[in-house]
């Protein structure tokens, strides 16, 4: 399937942080091409459909992201889209289950990979070749699970799992090297029996390729060590701590749309 | 308990594959009857709650029913959270069962005590909670249990030889099961609590003060209608559980009690304090914190003596 245009997702993630006045517009930025690529692999004949691949956000607070690419590919309405953050949404901060095409909720650092690593076994039990993809962020690796699920995953040989983690260098109060730094981030999950892959995790094609190659090695867990900017492609955003949680004002607003349709 | 769930989830399981058991590194010798018979259906995921919930809730999404298996602490509050945002909240059919609930590792200390597990899963909508009283309760709720849509907790007891006179095993889900009838004092009791609980009313009979005692083995739903029937009849009840007071049974009774059956007064057996550091076996701690057959005895003649 053709990948989605990363400037058209970065656009309805401004307009709909702008409208409803919310943060965590940073960090959804910096997953879009990931979450792209990953839509351009998956298979989804029906968002319910039992023999589906799988999709695990696990830092859900790049939610938006995600809905602005259900809605591209047509699994959610714009009327829908637009009750991201209202009353009676099912598009809240942090996907929920509910909403058709989430597999599962998310927004609690840390447990995706599990769930993935489940569902991950599960096709395997059921001979199933459906795929699991799962989002983890790096400061989300600071959470202890991430690595009993780790373990878990190679020694059940889970080679129908693919994580990708976006590598952003930053996290809620800092960036990760002074908040509790993880070094080597692939030699780690070398280390723990995982096939890595790293790649600049906004050039779509490279993603969409590594993607590609994990089909070869069914023996191993994979894991796509992706390169991000925080805040991409809306200048005054990259690398700055502080657009994890704040808002758009107008001026904001304009000059990232500007920005951001170029 | 252990046996008897292991065993009766291995004969379920030879007309239904979709039963997987997963522990957490625990079950020695315990789980036996179920890895030898259906080992392509046991998984021992390693020292790691939290991901095994995970895994449990990502097995269940795609049709299956694994139960996960470990030490009442370990499988209850070490992976809280993932119990919550995974098979409550996505409504899935995980099994977390637990074993040793209460004192019954009494000389391995606090670490292994389980006094709040029921009262902190008690706080999820639509997570129903089993607590059998013997194994040949346990037997009849694994049976009558493992095809629910719902997410579970089952609390089991290590012993697999005690028994519960005059409960013969039958367990329904939101009922309640009275084995000794008295028309002075009424005893509710929680799972591992029922035989001590039993053993005091029969020591009352001896004194000429007859007990009911009622027994509830399942919450969300709890038995409520039994409950209250009971609460109405005698104006009171003793609450006896191996559990802290707070959010357990007593705490089930006391709002029932509060909001349906109000002048009936409940007072609550079990943990009421921190159990600190001084450990023993699981009578001389029941003694201890005032769950012993004795101390239910003498609660019973105070609460007489005070009408």
């Amino acid at each position: 399937m053709q990948a989605l245009s990363p400037p058209q997702i970065r656009k309805i993630i401004l307009e709909q942080s702008k409208r409803a006045h919310v943060g965590h517009i940073g960090c959804a930025l910096s997953v879009v091409e990931i979450i792209a690529a990953i839509y351009a692999t998956i298979r989804v004949e029906h968002p319910s459909a039992p023999d589906r691949d799988r999709f695990v956000l696990s830092k859900g607070h790049a939610a938006l992201a995600l809905y602005a690419v259900l809605h591209l590919r047509g699994i959610i309405s714009h009327e829908q889209l637009e009750t991201y953050h209202g009353n009676d949404s099912l598009l809240g901060v942090h996907p929920e289950h509910e909403l058709v095409g989430i597999d599962f909720s998310s927004g609690s650092l840390g447990q995706g990979l599990s769930m993935g690593a489940g569902a991950a076994l599960a096709a395997k039990l059921q001979s199933s070749r459906r795929r699991v993809f799962v989002v983890i962020s790096d400061a989300e690796c600071n959470e202890g699970s991430i690595w009993e699920a780790a373990m878990f995953a190679a020694h059940r040989k889970l080679g129908n799992l693919v994580a990708i983690i976006d590598l952003n260098g930053q996290q809620a109060l800092g960036y990760t090297n002074e908040v509790c730094e993880i070094l080597n981030m692939a030699e780690r999950w070398r280390a723990f029996g995982w096939n890595v892959q790293e790649v600049d995790g906004h050039d779509i094609t490279a993603l969409g390729a590594a993607l590609t190659r994990c089909e070869a090695d069914q023996e191993r867990p994979h894991i796509i060590v992706a390169r991000t900017t925080f805040g991409k492609g809306v200048s005054y955003m990259e690398q700055q701590i502080k657009w994890h949680y704040l808002p758009l004002t107008d001026e904001d607003f304009t000059q990232a749309m500007r920005e951001v349709i170029l | 308990m252990r046996r008897a769930f292991a065993e009766t989830l291995a004969e379920i399981t030879a007309t239904d594959k979709r039963i997987l058991l997963l522990t957490a590194d625990l079950g020695f010798m315990a789980l036996d009857p179920f890895s030898e018979r259906h080992p392509e259906n046991f998984f021992n995921v390693g020292v790691a709650e939290q991901n095994m919930v995970g895994v449990a809730t990502g097995l269940a999404e795609a049709g299956f029913l694994p139960y996960v298996y470990s030490i009442s602490n370990f499988a209850a509050m070490r992976p809280f959270e993932f119990i919550r945002n995974g098979p409550v909240a996505h409504e899935l059919p995980v099994r977390v069962v637990s074993v040793g609930g209460g004192f019954e590792y009494g000389h391995n200390g606090i670490s292994h005590y389980g006094l709040e597990d029921v009262g902190i899963l008690r706080t999820q909508p639509g997570l129903t909670i089993i607590c059998p009283c013997d194994a040949q309760q346990a037997r009849a709720a694994v049976h009558k249990t493992w095809s629910l849509p719902q997410p579970l907790y089952i609390r089991l007891g290590k012993d697999d030889s005690l028994v519960v006179p005059g409960l013969d095993g039958r367990f329904e889900l939101g009922r309640a099961e009275t084995v000794h009838q008295g028309s002075d004092v009424l005893f509710i009791a929680m799972g591992t609590a029922a035989l001590d609980t039993l053993n005091a009313a029969r020591a009352l009979q001896l004194l000429g003060i007859g007990a009911t005692v009622l027994l509830v083995s399942s919450l969300n739903p709890g038995p409520d209608a039994d409950v209250l029937e009971h609460l109405k009849r005698f104006g009171h009840a003793i609450t006896v559980e191996t559990h802290y007071t707070i959010g357990g049974l007593g705490s089930y009774v006391a709002e029932l009690a509060c909001e349906r059956a109000p002048g009936s007064r409940v007072i609550r057996t079990g943990v009421q304090a921190h159990p600190g550091c001084r450990t023993g076996s699981q009578s001389w701690m029941h003694e201890k914190h005032g769950i012993s057959p004795e101390a239910l005895v003498n609660t019973a003649l105070g609460l007489i003596h005070s009408k």
